[in-house]
């Protein structure tokens, strides 16, 4: 790793003033220590944040839940609050990583976890969202854990997270601050597409940090389910996993959120499908029909395409697991 | 930012509890937690595997809980309450996890044992886990490439109770640290 300057302010606003394009906040460190490691990540200052005051889990006065961006990811899986009324939520995290990085992980990094492409992390070869403009070996070679949906021309690789697919299903809000204020993200417009900028995974500025995590009152307690799909039982990122969850009035189906992982740039959502199933009767036709119509765009890759029909089943099994009371 | 990268890259002292002792440390930004005991202070029971958090062979207790020494700055370690595999006996008394995984030939080569064992104390004092598949998942971060699996599920299964009594003994302030 190469050698940098390291700070550790005190409070948002000084960290904020520490900020530019070479420095890097860290918190848990998990990925970034990593990828500055394998060279992939060279800052020259890193900003610790792990002193600032945002590690509260706190209700909000709509009945939501504000969560601190240095909240572990252990402790949020294992809060109360969100055990009993974001099942969803827990139940992905509890999926991601190790029980050893998910009391580091913090909230906030969890959503700037870059993608495990191994071209990515491999500093000898091309990659345009290492070096912009330099290629994509992806696109032509081994891309079997590689994007279904999404993708473009200049990159083919997949948001890592699981926790990240929950808050997407659950519409969850970013809040962040940098020095033109602060300001709030929607879920579903934080993580970016890659198009022709794939460098950039998010919405965020250099000065930018992210504060804190907004979550609706709607948690679907009674009818949700997180299923992951992986190369082995434990401890592997996502093939394809999927977000299900159902707000229900006796089998018809009252309002649905349906979040894909592993198949995209960032979690996958798609509100046409989820609007075609409101006020259907629970049944596996209409999960089918649904499982289809959200992968209809998809463009698989030499080596992936069994993530297409993987996913389609693996939506009919999410869903029809939520519809049951989120056991599997 | 010009003026601080004209200057020398700073060490860093910071003040922590190691195993007990109260130490003071010069470390470097970019030193690793896993260096540092290993190369700077002689601990050579937390080992290195993967280095990159795939394996846990570097775990070890961060004020009771556990995790990966290898991605863990040691500068950002100051204030905090380590526990190493050297910290776990109280002098000839081994930690009831120690004695399992004795009783119980929970290794091979042995080279992940001192993670396994850290892991597994932290699992106890996260009070998760109750049956043989629970402490499967939640032991997943710690690899043993021999395939001992079954006689560390063997030892964690049957020093958990004792382990976690010991945790919250202390965590009640009941046990001298």
């Amino acid at each position: 790793m190469n050698p940098f300057h390291y700070s550790k302010p005190v409070d948002v606003s000084q960290a904020i003033s520490l900020a530019g394009a070479a420095s890097r906040f860290i918190a848990g460190g998990t990925n970034l220590l990593d990828l500055m490691k394998e060279n992939i990540a060279r800052p020259e200052h890193l900003i610790d944040i792990t002193g600032l005051p945002l590690k509260d889990v706190r209700e909000t006065a709509n009945g939501g839940l504000l969560i601190g961006a240095l909240v572990s990811n252990a402790d949020l899986a294992w809060h109360p609050l969100v055990e009993q009324r974001y099942p969803l939520l827990s139940q992905a995290i509890l999926a991601g990583a190790s029980p050893q990085l998910r009391n580091m992980a913090s909230t906030g990094g969890n959503l700037l976890q870059r993608t495990r492409c191994y071209y990515f992390y491999d500093s000898a070869v091309p990659c345009n969202k290492r070096e912009p403009g330099s290629g994509c070996p992806a696109k032509d070679g081994l891309n079997r854990i590689h994007a279904i949906l999404g993708a473009s021309d200049d990159c083919v690789a997949t948001h890592p997270s699981d926790m990240c697919v929950a808050l997407a299903a659950l519409d969850a809000v970013v809040h962040v601050e940098g020095r033109g204020g602060k300001r709030t993200i929607e879920f579903a417009d934080f993580h970016r597409l890659p198009e022709d900028a794939p460098q950039r995974d998010n919405q965020l500025a250099d000065d930018e940090l992210i504060t804190a995590i907004e979550l609706p009152p709607q948690g679907f307690v009674a009818h949700s389910h997180y299923l992951k799909i992986r190369d082995r039982a434990s401890y592997a990122f996502a093939l394809v996993s999927v977000a299900a969850a159902l707000e229900l009035d006796g089998d018809i189906i009252r309002d649905v959120r349906l979040a894909l992982g592993g198949v995209a740039h960032k979690p996958w959502r798609d509100k046409a499908v989820e609007q075609s199933l409101i006020g259907q009767p629970v049944s596996r036709e209409n999960f089918v029909a649904a499982a289809e119509a959200m992968l209809r765009e998809a463009k698989p890759l030499e080596h992936n395409a069994f993530k297409v029909k993987l996913a389609q089943r693996a939506i009919v099994r999410a869903l029809s697991d939520a519809a049951t009371g989120g056991k599997a | 930012m010009s003026e601080t990268t004209n200057q020398a890259f700073a060490e860093h002292v910071i003040a922590l509890t190691l195993n007990g002792q109260p130490r003071q440390l010069n470390v470097q930004p970019w030193s690793t937690l896993l260096d540092v005991l290993r190369e700077q202070l002689d601990l050579v029971g937390t080992k290195k595997g993967c280095d990159h958090g795939q394996c846990g062979a570097c775990t070890v207790l961060r004020d009771g809980k556990r995790v990966n020494a290898c991605l863990t700055l040691a500068v950002m370690c100051g204030g905090a309450e380590l526990t190493t595999i050297e910290g776990l006996a109280d002098g000839d008394t081994l930690h009831p996890m120690q004695q399992a995984f004795i009783k119980h030939d929970a290794f091979q080569c042995g080279y992940c044992t001192p993670g396994q064992i850290c892991s597994a104390v932290g699992l106890a004092n996260e009070g998760r886990a109750q049956t043989a598949d629970q402490i499967k998942e939640l032991m997943s971060g710690n690899l043993c490439r021999c395939g001992a699996y079954t006689n560390i599920l063997a030892a964690v299964e049957e020093a958990l109770p004792q382990s976690a009594a010991k945790a919250s003994a202390v965590s009640e302030g009941g046990i001298d640290a």
